[in-house]
């Protein structure tokens, strides 16, 4: 392949354009300044420590270890999905709904695309496993923390009208109805907007990255219309799941609304 | 009909009650004395325990929405889910009926949600549930933002409820509205419920 390989020079002069950032920010007192500089140091650190650990996969070539790598994704992912939502369960479910359900989605729709459309050797090459994964899990996790947190917020906010429906003899199914369609709706607008702007206004990462690295434009567009089907399919999946997980643990056997297992907003 | 006892849950000590077929009983007690908790008990909307039946079937023995169709709470302050109000009723034909009775003209049911008020949610709430034909109405402060006039036709609807043989229980500040239609009173007073007498 005709790949160019990049110099510190050529990424420092890309990180200039933050430092001009920085330097309006400061200038005008805008606060962003600290920020901007802190996820920027942060996204160094964990990119090259990824790009290490990558390097280490790839020569291990290792089940376990790749397994290993994948828990520890999720593990975060799930971290992140959590942090993002506004309101949460109380206890274990709290971090476990949203890590259980991307575990279940991303590893269902991960294993089924390394078995079967990537044609690894081995399967599990982390090659292909830790990219693919990462892709599916990184949109698994926006749909599953956006579903999640707008579910538990309208049930919060909308007591008194999924109550209302109780107490007339309605089923906690029936009576969150409401909260569940929105709920669906806000985990798959991003994937939805994704795959009708893809092109037209955005280059999709992966594919424009294949091409910069010199793969032939429509064997770039094949693998993104892959990806793009896996990383819907994930998010469909990981927010259904997810949705319906909380369901049954704002419920109980007598079909009440137990807002008493979320957390109090900070 | 109904009966209630050790019903015990947070905030409230345990209660014994009795309500016979098209008897009202009255509650009342200063605000956050846990009126409106224990009503929401008896319809197993909130966490309990203790020992409920309607004509000797366990509450436990059916299914939380069939007993909630059966044993109907009624807030001050009902919710709405839909846009009108149509929406609301399973039935609109049978809401219809009572539109009169409750001081609406007969096109409310077309009403938007959003244009009624405090009074009207809260006799149509009341509507809502009614027509659902339930056994036992638990009725928290079901006119408190009613005028007399209207107050009155409530209570002539009510009224006419008890003599079909619905038992009601009804959270209300208004010492005449009890002893117009309460058969016996209880008061409410730190978590825990006592008759009163005369």
């Amino acid at each position: 392949m005709n790949y160019e390989s990049l110099s510190y020079l050529d990424i420092a002069l890309a990180a200039s354009l933050l430092c001009v950032n920085a330097g309006l920010s400061i200038f005008y007192r805008l606060g962003t300044a600290k920020r901007l500089l802190v996820a920027a140091t942060r996204m160094i650190v964990q990119l090259t420590l990824v790009g290490l650990v990558l390097k280490a996969l790839f020569t291990a070539m290792s089940p376990w270890l790749t397994l290993l790598a994948a828990v520890v994704m999720v593990g975060f992912a799930g971290r992140e999905a959590m942090a993002r939502q506004d309101r949460s369960f109380v206890g274990f479910w709290g971090y476990g709904l949203g890590t259980v359900s991307m575990l279940v989605a991303a590893g269902i729709v991960t294993i089924f695309a390394l078995s079967t459309q990537f044609h690894a050797d081995p399967w599990y090459d982390p090659r292909y496993a830790i990219p693919v994964l990462g892709m599916i899990l990184g949109n698994t996790m926006t749909g599953v923390s956006l579903a999640l947190d707008r579910l538990l917020s309208e049930a919060d906010s909308g007591r008194a009208k999924i109550e209302a429906r109780l107490a007339l003899g309605h089923t906690f199914r029936d009576a969150m109805q409401g909260p569940l369609r929105s709920a669906m709706r806000a985990g798959l607008i991003p994937t939805v907007n994704a795959m009708a702007a893809a092109g037209l206004v955005s280059l999709p990462g992966m594919m424009a990255g294949q091409i910069l690295a010199g793969v032939e434009p429509v064997e770039a567009v094949k693998y993104q219309i892959l990806i793009m089907f896996l990383i819907a399919g994930g998010t469909a999946l990981g927010v259904f799941y997810s949705v319906m997980m909380a369901l049954r643990r704002l419920s109980d056997e007598r079909q009440r609304l137990r807002l008493d297992r979320l957390r109090l907003p900070q | 009909m109904l009966k209630v006892r050790q019903l015990s849950r947070s905030h409230l000590q345990p209660m014994d009650i009795e309500l016979a077929a098209g008897e009202c009983l009255s509650i009342r007690g200063p605000s956050g004395a846990g009126k409106s908790l224990f009503l929401r008990a008896i319809a197993d909307l909130d966490p309990c325990a203790g020992d409920v039946s309607l004509n000797d079937q366990a509450r436990d023995s059916m299914p939380a929405c069939d007993w909630r169709k059966l044993v109907t709470y009624v807030p001050a302050e009902s919710g709405w889910w839909a846009d009108t109000v149509a929406t609301h009723f399973d039935e609109p034909d049978i809401a219809s009926g009572y539109l009169l009775r409750f001081g609406f003209p007969d096109d409310a049911l077309s009403w938007a949600v959003d244009r009624l008020s405090t009074g009207e949610r809260q006799r149509l709430g009341l509507l809502r549930a009614i027509v659902q034909g339930p056994r036992v109405l638990l009725l928290d402060e079901p006119t408190s933002a009613l005028d007399p006039e209207v107050t009155a036709k409530v209570e002539g609807v009510l009224r006419e409820k008890l003599d079909a043989g619905v038992g009601i229980i009804m959270v209300t500040h208004d010492a005449a509205q009890a002893k117009r239609l309460a058969h016996r009173r209880f008061l409410v007073r730190d978590g825990a419920l006592s008759e009163e007498t005369s």
